[in-house]
């Protein structure tokens, strides 16, 4: 990439690519910005006009709105914090020298294979049914009145079920992250007097802090915009209706796209600040 | 204080014997070396004295306690390691205060020591760095100085100065020695490289296959090695060794000349050959001899301005008396 000759055609060439991407994006952002400020009803007269900033207001409005934001982050940080914390221990304990650790390894990773809506309804029908669960089976077992958990314990039901799809992901990032850790380090700081927790705590937690980083901000993403597994559950009731789920009910039970635009406008923006939040906490541990 | 013992120490790894039984004395205050080709087992008795590996069979005692199953940390010792092993997301100063952190010592205590260390290893600029945007050589002194805070009994060194290039490792080896003089305590020492070995040891021990070929002085292991594999290992360039007729008439199985007691002569001598590669290294140079009609090729070193040339016939006088002689088991004749 040296001549100035060599790096226009590099420009030219890269320009297709950077177009297509540009537009994959654009267009729809676009799109729900512009929908955002109609009044457009698909199925009471269609496009009905301009609606200022009306849709705005009424979103923000509703009675559903911040308990669709909070409940949004408590689901993002409770599987966020499960899956760290089982994550780093699943990973030290696959790190070490164990027999059909192959096998273990591929049993660990397998959830991740399983789509979210097969895993839903695994955890809906197979474990958290309070008739045929086998928790239910469990409790009963022991002598307790099983537990309605997709009602009773909603919000808990669903961390447990993303954070059972996502500690895999978890987990195989920091085990390669814990691999990579220098064997001499360790005996270094086994020879300085440290004892196996502070040698955890000194040396391996900051050696994964990239990782867990990597971690962090790639779940993030997608946890934000989780679905299936509330749609096939609860269906957003029982506390359950994360900000992705209300704007789902606003555009297509209340049938009202403009509202549920300004929605989805206001997702782009409290993930924007997300994003900036966890950048300033966390991003500069990316910094080699 | 710092004596350490080895008795019938033993090694495995699975039914791969590493180590077999071994016994070596080094006392306090010793620069000790263990030196040998890769693979002879001395990083991993380095390791078995840190406790680091656990002894198969054998006991150890520093300063006449035992030590076999002593936790590495509690046994006084402080290891550099071939990597440094130094903790990238630590400043320098919180490096070298590791250990003593980890002891608990107070906090005047650890300021006085790091200071002194990085006053004594020229580190005191750097203390706020992290390791990632230090230089091999001060990765090196951090390493030091992290195992001279804790005052230990004795250093263990794992071939600390593999990881630099010639002109620092010349440097870095004077360091060491002359803390070694000025701290008076034990050093272990493991390297491949003879030349560090001789230049800095009080006592070479030379390993081969976990054994023990042969413990001493770096000249007692010059002027008489034990056998034929310390011959051919201490000493740079290698001694000639030949082996059949010419061996026979000085009636051994093998005999070893160094390169260094081969004179070059005008005319007649012992040998006559065919200048191969002539090496000019300025002070010396060294030449590598066919056709004298031994088997081997003979490397002499001379002075550096005799100018003979590839092809030049070159007439090899070795010293009679300083030729040694080995039997069939490659033992030395006295």
């Amino acid at each position: 990439m040296a001549t100035q000759h060599s790096r226009s055609a590099a420009r030219l060439m890269m320009a297709p690519a950077v177009v297509l991407l540009l537009g994959w994006m654009l267009v729809p952002l676009v799109m729900t910005l512009w929908f955002s400020f109609r009044n457009y009803l698909p199925l009471r007269g269609g496009d009905l006009g301009w609606a200022g900033f009306d849709n705005y207001v009424r979103f923000i409005n509703s009675s559903s709105f911040w308990p669709s934001v909070s409940t949004t982050l408590i689901i993002v940080g409770g599987v966020l914090a499960i899956t760290i914390v089982f994550g780093v221990l699943l990973a030290l304990l696959l790190d070490q020298p164990m027999w059909g650790q192959g096998i273990v390894r591929i049993l660990v990773i397998a959830p991740f294979f399983v789509m979210p809506t097969v895993s839903a309804l695994v955890w809906k029908n197979m474990f958290m049914d309070p008739v045929n669960g086998l928790f239910a089976h469990l409790w009963k077992f022991f002598g307790a009145a099983p537990v309605e958990w997709l009602s009773q314990a909603s919000l808990t039901s669903i961390i447990i079920i993303v954070s059972w799809q996502w500690l895999p992901f978890a987990t195989l990032i920091l085990l390669t992250a814990v691999q990579s850790l220098d064997g001499e380090q360790l005996e270094a700081s086994e020879m300085d007097g440290a004892k196996p927790l502070q040698r955890f705590g000194f040396i391996i937690l900051p050696h994964l802090s990239r990782a867990i980083t990597i971690v962090v901000l790639i779940q993030t993403i997608f946890l934000l915009s989780i679905f299936a597994e509330i749609f096939v559950t609860t269906g957003g009731s029982f506390g359950t209706r994360t900000l992705t789920y209300l704007i789902f009910q606003r555009v297509l039970e209340s049938q009202n796209i403009g509202l549920g635009s300004a929605g989805g406008i206001y997702a782009v923006i409290l993930a924007n600040i997300i994003a900036i939040f966890l950048m300033r906490i966390v991003g500069k541990n990316l910094d080699a | 204080m710092g004596q350490i013992t080895l008795k019938q120490v033993t090694k495995k790894f699975g039914d791969v014997e590493v180590i077999p039984p071994l016994d070596l004395t080094i006392h306090d205050g010793e620069f000790t070396v263990f030196v040998g080709p890769s693979g002879c087992g001395k990083s991993t008795l380095l390791r078995l004295i840190a406790g680091l590996e656990d002894m198969t069979s054998g006991s150890m005692d520093i300063d006449g306690m035992d030590a076999t199953s002593v936790p590495p940390s509690k046994r006084g010792l402080a290891m550099v390691f071939q990597s440094y092993a130094l903790y990238p997301h630590m400043s320098v100063r919180k490096n070298i205060a590791f250990p003593m952190r980890m002891a608990g010592m107070d906090q005047a205590e650890q300021d006085k020591r790091i200071e002194q260390a990085a006053a004594a290893l020229n580190l005191t600029d750097y203390l706020d760095r992290k390791p990632g945007q230090l230089s091999g050589g001060q990765r090196q002194r951090v390493a030091i100085g992290r195992a001279i805070v804790r005052e230990p009994s004795a250093f263990l060194f794992d071939e600390p100065l593999s990881n630099l290039d010639a002109a620092l490792r010349v440097g870095m080896r004077l360091e060491i020695s002359e803390m070694h003089k000025r701290l008076n305590t034990t050093m272990i020492y493991v390297t491949h490289d003879q030349v560090e070995a001789m230049t800095m040891a009080d006592k070479i021990v030379v390993l081969r296959a976990g054994v023990i070929e042969q413990v001493g002085s770096p000249l007692e292991l010059y002027h008489s090695p034990r056998n034929v594999f310390v011959a051919g290992f201490i000493g740079s360039p290698k001694m000639n060794l030949i082996e059949g007729e010419e061996a026979a008439k000085h009636s051994a199985a093998s005999i070893g000349v160094r390169p260094e007691h081969i004179d070059v002569v005008e005319s007649g001598g012992m040998w006559t050959g065919t200048v191969g590669v002539a090496e000019h290294l300025g002070s010396d140079t060294f030449f590598h001899v066919h056709e004298t009609g031994l088997a081997e090729t003979i490397t002499v070193r001379t002075e550096g301005d005799i100018m003979l040339k590839h092809g030049d016939t070159i007439h090899l006088n070795p010293r009679v008396d300083l030729i040694h002689r080995f039997d069939a088991q490659g033992l030395r004749i006295e």
